[in-house]
């Protein structure tokens, strides 16, 4: 029965992949019918010189059908959404535990955090849809090299994190870095698109002033939240550990994230790096919680070694 | 350190020296100066971007505090790297004097800026809000329209639409003002944060200091441990206000020890049944009454502001020498673990000839059992452990005969014999043998060594830290400060009130500014907007 659903959650969790990946080609599709304003006046322009009139082009306007794909993108990615939370539901019922005991759950949680934040910043604010794919992007190489390098299958956990703690720390640390995802995304778009680089790319993003205000409101939601997962590993550590703070490396890595954040937000009231400086500490401090991840997790041995990696 | 405020209060470097004053004069401006860059939040980013750059070594290299056999091993693989590494303090980074320099900067650059704008915020509450300015059109956030109403109705309408928000009214002439803002709490978890940050520094560094905290090594089956001194201690690291003389007095006696693994040889659960005396008891001479306790992981035992700990174990292999005279001595003592996953250990258990008084002649009979413990012995030649679990013991050891080396005033490690008495040949193999439970091997003197069983120990940590609850309120206070400041809009709003038609209709002028960050006060002015002015508001516009 337990072996079942852990198969279960194994195929939702490919399915939940397959469906991200298809919106991903939508919003790709959206993308490259679409055009960017500026840049069709530009064409237009030039075509003029040599005196051949644009033809008015006989199918419907592009942007009907980009909004069309934009729009299934989207359900694909709620749909996407559903499916993800029954296969982290699934493993947890199948391993009998809270479903955030290795690295492949973690991941997978994140993702997850990750895809409906962006669902949430869509429907409030004024980002448009194409910036989904340079979300889901990174969303589903996380997936993958979840569901490929970091699977466990689903087994109880050690005694150290035999603990309500789990429940409370891992969760607000996953859906904070979820959040987080979101925003050091749109702060390296927000780069492109001032940078003026990659024209054909950039012009069709939404304006760097939207995307920087999104990455900002984002992050303050994501940061406090980050703080508390912080408070609350200290307050398991304390338990588990005999010490509330001991900077182990992954300790040491989060207080390192933790104070590039603080940086961001006091960059962004100091005149001179409110805009592209901060987008920078911004993307840093998505770094250093990837690195965190990952690289403290596999490669430095540390209290936090519960990757089931062997 | 002044988070999201449209203008930063922080001052810059103010160019305006004091005029005359001669070399005194200088060096106040020079300190005045530093001090004002050193509050600079210029400066404080680039001290939070070292601050996170000098920890970051931290994760990455090993650290004494956490491994000191990790720091041996980079010793030797990187000979001409590791010694100036050393020297720079990258293999303690959190004690580094370095490292101190840039938070107690930090610090200092904290205080120097939160500081007086507590004394601003205070100010700020007491004083009225901002008077409304001359031309409302030019506000971010504006509106006007001509009510059919009188000044003293539209006058009500503004006043009861702007409870809640600290508001002043003015006479102005015919005309009448209206000011308010709302939001002052911004600034209030913005100061909180930050003051909750210093507090809660200063209660780390105070746990440091009066703290400590000690491992052992109990047997299990009636092994005891009381907080006496750090003589008791396998390893004891102290703050620096402490000297050990004055530890908070209690026993722990560990009745049983039980674990659980699953088929793949992880560990599912570590149970510790123990007893214990609080002070209290002991002042009370109660010495044979022993508390029951459960102690596992995830569950100390707190005690007076001490914490006790499970968080290791192992074996130890009881081993009974029968000499040739006919006496008995029998040895226990711990083994440490070399495979955690199998729990395969070594270690040396040592004994010394009974009834020999000549130190010549003991130190050539001293006998040491060196070699290796499987829990659950793969059965085969070569003893390997297949399972961490105590299911299926043997051990394959040396006996060692001759000077173990025990009187030569060094310390010696209880794992290992002396090796250097083994090259020198002082110490010579008398014995190799495969032992399981029952099994003895006879030396050829006629002494007999035979593997009794194994018992476990478990090793407990006994923290003191009297800092740790200081800690947690302070980071609270700091998550709800931080709250604060993210999720509150700091505010103002202006209302200009002129009778026109001879008082029979009114003129009513509107202007709102965010005194934050992106605060998206817009839709907020709208609604007020609307609420005051219905629907006879016209040339508006918003950003």
């Amino acid at each position: 029965m337990l072996a079942e659903l852990a198969l279960y959650s194994d195929r939702l969790f490919m399915a939940t992949v397959l469906v991200y990946v298809l919106a991903m080609v939508l919003h790709g599709a959206a993308y490259a019918i679409e055009r960017a304003p500026a840049k069709a006046v530009a064409l237009v322009g030039a075509g003029g010189q040599d005196a051949a009139p644009i033809e008015e082009p006989v199918e419907p306007p592009a942007g009907g059908r980009a909004e069309k794909f934009g729009g299934m993108a989207l359900s694909l990615t709620l749909l996407g959404v559903f499916l993800h939370f029954g296969s982290i539901v699934l493993r947890g019922l199948a391993a009998q535990r809270w479903p955030l005991g290795n690295m492949y759950e973690f991941v997978s949680a994140i993702c997850l955090a990750a895809a409906v934040t962006w669902l949430v910043v869509q429907r409030r604010s004024a980002v448009a849809r194409p910036v989904g794919l340079f979300v889901l992007l990174p969303v589903v190489i996380l997936l993958f090299l979840g569901g490929t390098v970091l699977y466990a299958p689903a087994a109880p956990v050690m005694p150290a994190l035999q603990s309500y703690w789990l429940v409370i720390h891992v969760t607000a640390i996953t859906i904070s870095s979820g959040l987080l995802l979101v925003p050091g995304m749109l702060s390296a778009l927000y780069l492109l698109r001032r940078s003026g680089r990659l024209a054909g790319i950039a012009d069709k993003l939404p304006s760097a002033d939207a995307l920087d205000r999104v990455a900002y409101r984002t992050t303050i939601v994501a940061f406090p939240l980050f703080t508390f997962a912080i408070i609350a590993g200290a307050i398991w550590a304390e338990a588990a550990w005999g010490r509330f703070w001991g900077w182990d490396p992954k300790e040491t890595v989060a207080f390192v994230s933790w104070v590039i954040y603080a940086a961001y937000l006091h960059a962004r009231a100091t005149a001179g790096w409110r805009t592209g400086r901060a987008a920078w500490i911004n993307i840093v401090g998505f770094a250093a919680v990837v690195f965190n991840l990952f690289f403290i997790n596999m490669v430095v041995a540390g209290l936090h070694s519960y990757a089931g990696l062997g | 350190m002044s988070a999201q405020t449209e203008s930063p209060a922080r001052p810059g470097p103010d160019p305006e020296q004091p005029g005359a004053g001669g070399r005194l004069g200088s060096v106040w401006a020079v300190l005045r100066n530093s001090w004002r860059g050193l509050t600079a939040m210029r400066t404080a980013l680039v001290l939070l971007f070292l601050l996170a750059l000098g920890a970051l070594p931290g994760a990455l290299l090993p650290q004494r505090s956490l491994n000191q056999t990790l720091v041996d091993k980079y010793f030797t693989d990187y000979p001409w790297l590791a010694p100036t590494l050393d020297r720079l303090g990258f293999f303690d980074i959190f004690a580094a004097p370095w490292f101190a320099a840039i938070y107690l900067l930090l610090m200092v650059s904290l205080i120097g800026c939160v500081l007086p704008r507590t004394v601003e915020h205070a100010k700020a509450l007491r004083a009225a809000p901002v008077a409304v300015p001359r031309n409302l059109g030019r506000m971010p956030h504006h509106g006007r329209a001509v009510l059919d109403m009188g000044i003293d109705e539209a006058a009500g309408l503004v006043r009861t639409r702007l409870r809640g928000w600290r508001s002043a009214e003015q006479e102005d002439g015919p005309a009448r003002t209206f000011s308010a803002e709302k939001g002052y709490l911004r600034e209030l978890g913005n100061l909180l944060f930050h003051l909750s940050l210093i507090g809660l520094l200063v209660g780390f560094g105070a746990g440091k200091l009066f703290g400590y905290e000690g491992q052992v090594i109990v047997m299990s089956g009636g092994g005891q441990f009381c907080n006496t001194g750090i003589l008791g201690y396998d390893s004891f690291r102290a703050g620096l206000r402490v000297d050990g003389t004055d530890l908070t007095p209690f026993c722990v006696r560990v009745d049983d020890f039980q674990t659980q693994y699953l088929a793949n040889g992880q560990a599912n659960s570590f149970d510790a049944r123990i007893g214990y005396q609080t002070g209290a008891d002991l002042a009370a001479g109660d010495v044979e009454q022993w508390r029951p306790y459960d102690l596992s992981v995830n569950h100390p035992l707190r005690l007076d502001g001490d914490r006790v700990y499970l968080l290791g174990n192992g074996y130890a292999p009881q081993f009974t020498v029968t000499f040739p005279d006919g006496q008995q001595r029998t040895g226990e003592i711990q083994w440490r673990p070399v495979d955690m996953g199998t729990l395969l250990s070594e270690g040396a258990t040592k004994f010394e000839p009974p009834g020999v008084t000549n130190d010549e002649q003991r130190r050539t009979r001293q006998l040491a059992i060196t070699g290796l413990l499987a829990p659950t012995s793969s059965g085969g030649t070569v003893v390997t452990s297949v399972f961490p679990d105590l299911l299926n013991p043997e051990v394959a050891v040396d006996v060692l005969r001759g000077d173990l080396g025990l009187d030569d005033g060094r310390g010696q490690s209880i794992f290992q014999v002396d090796q250097s008495k083994v090259d020198s040949g002082q110490l010579t193999r008398v014995a190799r043998a495969n032992l399981v439970p029952g099994q003895s091997v006879t030396l050829d003197d006629g002494t007999v060594v035979r593997f009794d069983g194994v018992q476990k120990w478990v090793n407990l940590q006994i923290s003191h830290d009297p800092g740790q609850n200081y800690v947690l309120v302070f980071a609270i206070l700091l998550l709800a400060g931080l709250g604060l400041s993210l999720t509150i809009r700091r505010r103002r709003f202006w209302a200009r009130l002129t009778p026109a038609d001879d008082g029979a209709r009114t003129v009513v002028e509107v202007g709102g500014l965010a005194r934050t960050d992106r605060a998206g006060y817009g839709e907020e002015f709208d609604r007020l907007r609307a609420d005051l002015l219905k629907s006879h508001s016209e040339a508006t516009k918003d950003t």
